[in-house]
């Protein structure tokens, strides 16, 4: 995961070299400032010069303090772009690649995570690009420098150094590498213990009908205390590669000054080489000591990344082929398709074969997960068939444009989506450059304009998550509304009677016999209601994937038992609306 | 109102009193922490420059244990201090909680307004969790950061006050100045980042949820260009943020150094040079603590909304006032319920949401009530329920005034099934349970089998000991309802209320549902919430509910 993540330096390679040579420069002035600092020190302490006559070098030095701010200030510049335009490249990638994988792809998942992938899941890598990765280059650049300088000054010094600094990724390595399962172990036992409060939060009205409510606090209470002692145990141990850490930097610095403060006493080194080691030895040890800190961030990256490239490598379908142009004039066949959904075993659908003839309505009825929707997804192009082919004229579907392909459709889907933006919009996206009154038209032939025009702001009114909260009728006609607008040759209707009250069924119901009476319309209809399967031209009864009658209303109603059963709960008082 | 951040910060830190044992312990291990840092730097300087005088060497002695000790001790209290500090916080963490759910508990539902769904619960916990951000790396380091600046000025003074008085010139600086420099640049342009964010975050929703509508109908919409150039906005925001770590990181970078350099200066003409080294290097390392103010400052900010937040919904007066235990049990004389000219509005300036509502159910009918969405049904079972207080108006409940009553008396009578059932993170015999804390197993299993519930539940994988993850992502819409009905028959109330408990599922599914809760309801008064009739002979009567009115049919 390392490494793919670095191969997303090739966007970058310019400011991740300048990266490597500014934090090269930083090596050099902190070297030099402990040099300058040691030397006054020394003039003042042990020539007794004046504070008049060193002057000179303080302002020097103040100088290659500006210089060191100036240099972190440039080097943070850097790599915050450089992190910033991985991430906005990485965004870009993810949503590009996932409007490729169709909207299947991404039902089997919940949206909720795809969605916090891209966002927060792409914004944790920053800690990645912008910490850990400069962290590691500043810990692999100064500490060499550091110790280069150091070995001609004193040996024992530069032993010491190169005997720690190795050892503390070491450590970081070692200890990191039963810490992942600790820090794994460690974090999911911090989810467990926010995970039961939101559970109960969540649950509180459930709660509270029960009248156990407030037999709750002390649970709370109780069980985010055996949480506590179940982390703490994990910290205790996750919190010794610190302490690991910690001692080996602190413990080398006072090894290194105790040393030559002896070599100094029996005149081994001089005093301003001594000063300049003591001074030096915490800055050996920063970089390594920050990177130990910044691991943990770097490691929580690599796993957001795995979910990242996930989505990334998952293989397309489809790809983009121009074609012919696809005549208004359709007549559709399916011809032996199988279809099975990735890591199922049973077929969603099993050697279907059925006719959709030009200016026919054809309607599909069957229990839910019979197979009906995935049809309907077929016919969308969302999904290609496992076996089998679907013709157009005789073309088969997968050799056809997709983008021409679905301007020749129109959709009406259980669960419409409307986009974040006003409901005028939301019809328009149907045809674009629509004028209002088009608009308008289409809302009223859809039953919409009604309570449309009764929103404070209209047609104007925003929709969406923070926008007017409409129900789930009103929703359906809009995208009727849309299909209206759109008057495309073939109509794939997919009837929702969930969420819809007696009166907004019957504006419905109304709406949708409107765009099935066009007579060069072909439609597919997944039919919950009776009176759309009784004007069908054919219809097909679904069982688990197979088609196990044909016909119209009266002969499918007189061969077939289950069709009969679904009829009766279809219920009466839709019959006459 | 919300409160001032002043205010805010001095509830939150009521909120830790009770902890202030382990507080003050963590901030004493911090502070011994960064003065073994100190002392180690400043004693091996001292002996570096006592050596460089050649002096023999017993009187380095000293010098040679206390560098020794410093080094062990710094990794021993870091140690000590993340232990305890965190165990302090998961410690706070428990009792925030514990106090929140408190404060909330009353309120739910109609304190919470809209707010009852899972989203805002999803908010106030991490709204709880993000407080101990506030004590782990905001308040702790700041006590810390306090007491060594006081502790390294001392220890300054004793040489001369000119040098403690530039040390605290820096000290402030790095500990007052660049935090605040920190926080008001946060404040200043944080809002523009967020505001970015947020409509990425919109637009990113919209490709995602709407992207099959958008592929059969996007034309603009829902096609990537518009994503695209959103992306590249937010990123333009990002860079201006980063603006704000870089300068702050630079200033510190200048205000540590600098503080050496200005220490040294002023020190040479003061000290005796033997003490030289020790100023400086005990200056660059009084800095440990403060340079991470600066962070602190922007967590705290990001802490103190949160916790505004959760104040201003603890401080909500609850809807009805609930004190169980002093109000006497009154025993109904029967399961009736009668509204009499009963009105209700959510707000003051709202419409009324029931307007002079009157019906009437006998105990043990079953009663339909009919209406279009918004005509106030599901205001009904809440003001029945005791969730809301009504406006006017009279509601029996078993012929006596429900206001008699204590709510949990109320709901002891009363089993309820929603459109939606909420089912807990544990095993399906617990949430079924949960309705009658002392039922056996067999009691359990019994009412699982009035509710036609046994047979799902016996062929999934544990059985009853199956756990039903998270809000019970492993059971379907209708094997929820029956999950549901369970709990409602294992409660054995008399009155049962349905409130839509069929919307979401398909026709077939619906019919056998309505089939279960007749079976296992005979002489229980039923109340029906609904928008279409259930197709079912076996109900006693119909009120149709059109907005502002009922009329029985």
């Amino acid at each position: 995961m390392n490494r793919r993540l670095l191969s997303e330096l090739r966007l970058v390679r310019l400011p991740f070299v300048l990266t490597c040579v500014l934090t090269l420069l930083l090596a050099g002035v902190v070297l030099t400032q402990a040099a300058f600092l040691s030397n006054i020190i020394t003039r003042v302490f042990l020539l007794k010069v004046a504070l008049g006559d060193v002057l000179p070098s303080l302002a020097f030095l103040a100088g290659v303090v500006g210089m060191r701010a100036l240099l972190v200030y440039v080097e943070r510049r850097n790599t915050a772009n450089m992190a910033i335009r991985v991430k906005a490249n990485l965004r870009d990638r993810f949503m590009s690649h996932l409007m490729r994988l169709g909207p299947v792809y991404i039902w089997g998942r919940r949206t909720g995570e795809l969605t916090m992938t891209a966002t927060e899941g792409i914004e944790a890598l920053d800690a990645y690009f912008r910490g850990f990765l400069p962290g590691l280059i500043g810990a692999i650049v100064i500490p060499t420098v550091i110790a280069i300088v150091v070995l001609p000054i004193d040996g024992l010094s530069f032993l010491v150094m190169l005997l720690t600094a190795p050892l503390i990724p070491l450590f970081m390595m070692l200890i990191g590498a039963t810490a992942g399962g600790l820090a794994h172990r460690q974090f999911t036992q911090m989810r467990r213990m926010g995970a039961h409060f939101l559970d109960v939060m969540q649950g509180l009205v459930t709660l509270k009908l029960f009248n156990r409510s407030q037999a709750q606090v002390e649970s709370i209470a109780h069980i985010t205390d055996q949480f506590r002692q179940a982390t703490m145990r994990i910290l205790r141990v996750s919190f010794l590669s610190a302490f690991m850490l910690e001692m080996l930097s602190t413990l080398s610095i006072a090894i290194v000054a105790v040393e030559i403060g002896i070599r100094l006493l029996y005149r081994g080194i001089g005093f301003e080489q001594a000063l300049f080691l003591l001074i030096i030895a915490p800055e050996f040890y920063l970089p390594l000591r920050a990177l130990g800190a910044r691991f943990h961030a770097g490691a929580t990256s690599l796993a957001t990344a795995r979910e990242i490239y996930r989505v990334l490598d998952a293989p397309i379908q489809r790809t983009l082929i121009p074609s012919a142009p696809i005549p208004e004039h359709l007549n559709i066949r399916f011809e032996h398709v199988t279809f099975t959904y990735d890591q199922r075993s049973h077929p969603a659908l099993n050697d279907i074969t059925l006719d959709i003839p030009f200016g026919h309505k054809v309607a599909l009825v069957g229990a839910s997960g019979s197979g009906k929707t995935t049809l309907a997804n077929l016919l969308l192009g969302f999904i290609t068939p496992t076996t089998g082919r679907i013709t157009v004229n005789g073309v088969d579907l997968t050799s056809l444009d997709i983008n021409q392909w679905r301007e020749r459709l129109a959709w009406v889907p259980q669960k419409p989506y409307l986009f974040n933006t006003t409901i005028a919009e939301n019809i328009r996206i149907a045809k674009t450059g629509a004028s209002h009154a088009q608009i308008v038209l289409a809302a009223q032939a859809a039953g919409a304009h009604d309570f449309v025009s009764q929103l404070p702001q209209g047609y104007d009114s925003p929709c969406g998550e923070h926008g007017m909260r409409l129900s789930g009728g009103q929703v359906q006609r809009i995208a009727i509304a849309r299909a209206i607008l759109k008057d495309a040759p073939l109509l794939i209707l997919d009837e929702a009677t969930a969420n819809l009250d007696v009166e907004n069924e019957a504006i419905v119901q109304t709406a949708l016999s409107n765009l099935l009476r066009a007579p060069d319309r072909t439609a597919l209809v997944i039919a919950h209601r009776l009176n759309t399967v009784i004007d069908a031209d054919s219809i097909y009864v679904i069982m688990d994937g197979q088609v196990v009658e044909r016909g119209t209303h009266d002969e499918v109603m007189a061969h077939n038992a289950a069709y009969r059963e679904l009829v009766r709960a279809f219920g009466e008082d839709t019959l006459d609306a | 109102m919300p409160d001032t951040a002043a205010k805010t910060l001095r509830r939150v830190a009521e909120y830790m009193l009770p902890l202030w044992r382990s507080i003050a312990l963590s901030v004493l291990l911090g502070l011994l922490t960064v003065a073994s840092g100190v002392g180690l730097m400043a004693t091996s300087a001292w002996m570096i420059s006592k050596a460089g005088l050649q002096p023999s060497i017993a009187e380095l002695g000293v010098s040679v244990v206390a560098v020794r000790f410093f080094g062990i001790a710094r990794g021993v209290f870091r140690y000590l201090e993340r232990l305890v500090s965190h165990n302090t916080t998961f410690r706070l963490l428990a009792e925030w909680r514990v106090r929140f759910y408190r404060a909330i508990e009353p309120l739910a539902p109609a304190g919470l307004g809209d707010a009852s769904s899972g989203d805002l619960m999803a908010r106030i916990v991490s709204d709880v969790e993000s407080l101990q951000e506030v004590y782990l790396r905001a308040i702790s380091p700041s006590l810390v950061a306090l007491l060594t600046a006081i502790l390294v000025t001392l220890l300054f003074g004793a040489f001369d006050p000119v040098i403690a008085l530039v040390m605290l010139v820096f000290l402030f600086a790095g500990g007052v100045g660049l935090p605040l420099f920190a926080w008001l640049r946060e404040l200043y342009f944080g809002p523009a980042l967020i505001a970015h964010r947020a409509a990425f975050h919109i637009s990113l929703v919209d490709h995602i949820q709407g992207m099959a509508d958008g592929l059969v109908y996007g034309n603009g919409i829902g096609r990537p260009g518009a994503l695209h150039e959103l992306n590249r906005e937010y990123s333009v925001q990002e860079r201006h943020f980063a603006q704000s770590d870089r300068l702050q990181t630079a200033l510190g970078v200048l205000v540590v150094n600098g503080a050496a350099l200005g220490v040294l200066a002023v020190a040479i003409p003061r000290v005796d040079g033997v003490y030289l080294a020790t100023l400086a290097l005990a200056a660059i390392a009084a800095f440990e603590t403060i340079t991470p103010l600066a962070q602190a400052a922007i967590t705290l900010g990001q802490g103190l909304a949160a916790a505004q937040r959760l104040f201003e919904i603890v401080d909500t007066k609850p809807a009805i006032l609930e004190n169980g235990s002093l109000a006497p049990t009154i025993a109904p004389k029967d399961y009736g319920i009668e509204f009499k000219h009963v009105s209700f509005r959510y707000r003051p300036d709202d419409n009324p949401v029931l307007d002079n509502l009157n019906f009437t159910i006998p105990s043990g009918e079953r009663v339909v009530i009919l209406g279009e969405s918004g005509a106030g049904k599901s205001t009904i079972v809440n003001v029945l329920l005791r969730f809301h207080e009504f406006e006017s108006g009279t509601i029996l409940l078993g012929g006596r005034d429900i206001r008699v009553y204590t709510p949990s008396d109320i709901r002891q009578m009363i089993g309820v099934i929603t459109q939606r059932t909420y089912l807990f993170n544990t095993t399906v015999m617990e949430n079924i349970r949960l309705a009658r804390v002392d039922a056996s197993d067999e009691e359990v299993i019994n009412a699982a089998k009035q509710a036609c519930a046994h047979n799902f539940i016996a062929a999934m994988k544990d059985g009853y000991a199956t756990y039903v993850g998270e809000d019970g992502a492993l059971l379907s819409g209708g094997e929820r309802q029956r999950i549901a009905l369970a709990r409602v028959l294992l409660k054995n109330a008399p009155i049962v209320i349905l409130d839509e408990p069929t919307a979401n599922l398909d026709a077939i599914t619906e019919q056998s549902i309505w089939q279960s809760i007749f079976d296992a309801t005979p002489g229980r008064t039923v109340l029906i919430v609904a928008h279409r009739l259930p197709k079912t002979e076996q109900l006693n009567s119909l009120i149709h509910l059109t907005r502002y009115s009922a009329h029985s049919g």
